[in-house]
């Protein structure tokens, strides 16, 4: 029993969040916004550099091979930084569907070096989401239909783009025609993949949420520090310090279910499905509290566009509905805990 | 990472499980707080302690067993998980205990560790007095040395089990001139010695669990001091950090009533859904009994691999607090008119011990420094902001 990350984890975990932080600045963030594609090319080939896309790229395809208890620390790390969405979708998400097509399918062997080398841009559509993130910027499309699991090139489709709130969010609606030669697998041979890649997707959105969260406490414990009434800085009021304690506890107690969520699916622990959806609630939940005490602690500033606090604000309020909504993820917890046979007490946890 | 437990973890929750379930006794015992139940739950932790179980996380030769954190949060899964009652010296043994073992001179050790494992000695705390609750800078009473003794004067409250304790552990103002917390000095005394009155207080369920001390003129010999004189504030705020922290409240407790509350909800559920919320609250309180489990082998795991302990106290003191309120809340609406009902009121049905465990819950946001001050402590120690 051993409840803690390696040297290595933690090493290359802090590598990547300085990277982040030299390489996307907050006003780099914003002028992204502003750009065609909402982020810039040149961001994706330094992320490749630094291996971000070959993490769980088997070695044998030119990536590391390490797994998704290696994600759960990169994702927050991406959470932290507001990376598009795009990374994790591809590089984790649809890495994670065609790592788990049946051994020597073509498609895996094709697309994963080529992600690997950062060349790539993956869309996943999943059956539970209507609109597919960055499917106008995507080189391939993975898809769903009637279950199955269909592979698009991405010049085969058409995309309409959905303005978000949060404009670094690309959710398109995709127009394109299943056919015999884009199926890669029937709906009952794609199921467990489909589970597996919305498990995946709903665990790097509660990293990337907790990172958010992480981020909007800097900012405005900061921020509270810095600004003066009544002649002290407004952080040295208990009323303002309660409020961001509150959210730093929230995040405590949260960390751990994201850390045993990654590793129930790092080890395929079969009630891996429980334990994310778990995840996904407790960090949405300490997000959307992050958000409301930060904008409260911000006093009129949080209501305004020119400080950050906005920029992980909207993140973790889109993420949190991303990728299996409250509703899903609590009845999915409800159908373990309320089940006539559930494991539940005193020394339950780790069986 | 790996969330497994070795064989030899395993071998060691099948020894303790074989051991309570052949020993809890069978019946609940009754109330701590109550001279009968007292004197039950005091012959229980004798016989915790003949089997070795008294505490698991001390060195055998202070009456202990060896064991490192991960192992004692297997033993708590299973004293849990068997029923087997709370226990009574819980002062002792969570708080002065961890304490002794960090200040304490070898003798001091030799001394008290293994009476308070078998609870032939068993503790109250006496630090908070009417002017010094959460600001324990505040204590005024004197401990003002003569010779080889202290002489002390003054008065504590909220003594958790104060009336039926062997001992006392507290702060005192050692040095008259001191303020706030200088000049304080830790010091352990029997209860029976000259000049000690003590006052019961009852509390919210009508017994008297807690109580006053009054010092008249009381005389401690001098090597009853723990740390250095005038150094006391030091040694609290070490008692404080297990005060609010991992040992005190195990996470198998929160998870046993979160298992029960299920049980409740699900044998009450046509009534129940009447109330949509009740079933997220029911939700809600196995996810957070869950996530405080999961924190505490987080935590455990870093200590067993050399880390030392950080705000982890003053989070979880606000965690289990609040949770503990949150599912006895559920559990009082679930039950709805019955909630009131005392569980040997003839009409009672299910209601078992739902309502004792809802009053408990009312007291942990207060007790063991506030969560108002532990949100302070948080804001600046963990959070950096300013104070």
């Amino acid at each position: 029993m051993d409840f803690t990350f390696s040297e290595d984890q933690i090493a290359f975990r802090e590598a990547m969040h300085s990277f982040f932080a030299k390489e996307l600045p907050l006003e780099a963030i914003r002028k992204n916004w502003e750009t065609e594609a909402g982020h810039a090319p040149e961001l994706q080939a330094r992320i490749a550099e630094q291996g971000l896309f070959g993490l769980s790229v088997p070695e044998d395809f030119g990536g590391l091979g390490l797994s998704d208890v290696d994600w759960v620390q990169m994702t927050q790390e991406l959470g932290y930084s507001a990376l598009p969405d795009y990374v994790v979708d591809t590089a984790y998400v649809a890495v994670g569907l065609l790592n788990a097509l049946p051994a020597g399918h073509a498609l895996a062997a094709e697309w994963l070096p080529r992600i690997a080398e950062g060349g790539a841009r993956v869309a996943v559509g999943h059956p539970s989401q209507k609109l597919v993130a960055d499917a106008d910027s995507a080189d391939l499309l993975l898809l769903s239909h009637q279950g199955e699991l269909h592979a698009v090139a991405g010049s085969a489709v058409k995309t309409v783009l959905n303005p978000s709130i949060d404009l670094s969010r690309r959710p398109c609606r995709v127009e394109w025609t299943p056919g015999a030669e884009t199926r890669v697998l029937d709906a009952a041979a794609a199921a467990p993949l489909w589970e597996d890649a919305l498990n995946r997707g709903a665990l790097a959105a509660a990293g990337q949420i907790m990172g958010q969260i992480l981020r909007m406490l800097d900012i405005s414990v900061a921020y509270t520090s810095e600004r003066k009434q009544f002649g002290k800085p407004i952080g040295s009021f208990q009323a303002v310090k309660h409020h961001l304690a509150t959210v730093a506890v929230k995040a405590e107690f949260a960390k751990p279910v994201l850390e045993r969520a990654a590793q129930a699916m790092a080890s395929g622990d079969p009630a891996r499905g429980v334990h994310v959806s778990h995840a996904k609630l407790a960090c949405g939940d300490a997000g959307w509290l992050a958000a409301r005490s930060g904008i409260q602690v911000h006093g009129g500033m949080g209501y305004t566009w020119e400080v950050d606090l906005q920029i992980f604000m909207k993140r973790a309020w889109v993420l949190d509905a991303a990728w299996g909504d409250r509703a899903f993820h609590k009845n999915r917890v409800a159908a373990h805990v309320l089940s006539a046979n559930a494991l539940l007490g005193a020394g339950k946890t780790f069986i | 990472m790996e969330l497994k437990y070795t064989p030899e973890q395993e071998a060691f929750r099948q020894e303790v499980r074989a051991w309570m379930k052949a020993n809890v006794p069978k019946e609940p015992l009754q109330d701590f707080d109550t001279e009968e139940g007292f004197k039950q739950h005091r012959a229980w932790e004798a016989k915790l302690n003949e089997g070795g179980w008294g505490m698991v996380t001390w060195p055998r030769e202070l009456g202990g067993r060896g064991c490192n954190l991960i192992e004692w949060l297997i033993f708590e899964e299973e004293y849990w998980g068997a029923g087997a009652p709370l226990r009574v010296n819980q002062n002792g043994i969570f708080l002065l205990g961890p304490t002794l073992m960090e200040y304490g001179t070898e003798e001091q050790k030799k001394r008290f560790l293994p009476r308070m494992a078998s609870c032939a000695d068993m503790w109250a705390q006496a630090w908070s007095e009417p002017g010094a609750g959460s600001d324990m800078a505040a204590i005024r009473t004197k401990a003002v040395r003569q010779g080889d003794h202290y002489v002390i004067n003054g008065q504590k409250t909220w003594s958790t089990r104060a009336r039926w304790a062997d001992w006392a552990f507290g702060i005192f103002r050692t040095d008259p001139d001191s303020e706030r917390h200088h000049g304080l000095s830790y010091i352990l005394l029997p209860l029976n010695l000259p000049g000690i009155t003590i006052r019961p207080i009852r509390q919210l369920n009508g017994l008297a669990g807690f109580a006053e001390i009054f010092f008249d003129d009381v005389k401690v010999p001098v090597e009853n001091l723990l740390g250095t004189e005038g150094g006391g504030w030091n040694v609290a705020m070490a008692t404080a950090g297990f005060e609010r922290g991992l040992m005190l409240r195990s996470p198998a407790r929160y998870q046993e009533t979160a298992r029960r509350l299920v049980q409740l909800y699900l044998a009450n559920r046509e009534e129940a859904d009447r109330d949509p919320s009740i079933r997220e609250a029911v939700l809600k309180a196995w996810m957070d009994a869950e996530a405080y489990t999961l924190s505490t082998y987080r935590t455990a795991s870093k200590l067993v691999n050399g880390a030392k302990i950080g705000p982890e106290s003053s989070t979880n003191k606000i965690f289990w607090s609040e949770l503990d309120i949150q599912m006895h809340d559920t559990a009082m609406r679930i039950l709805g008119p019955r909630a009131e009902l005392l569980p040997e009121a003839p009409d009672a049905g299910d209601v078992g011990t739902w309502l004792d465990g809802f009053l408990f819950s009312q007291a942990g946001t207060i007790y063991a420094g506030s969560n108002e001050i532990q949100r302070n402590i948080i804001a600046e120690r963990m959070l950096g902001m300013p104070r």
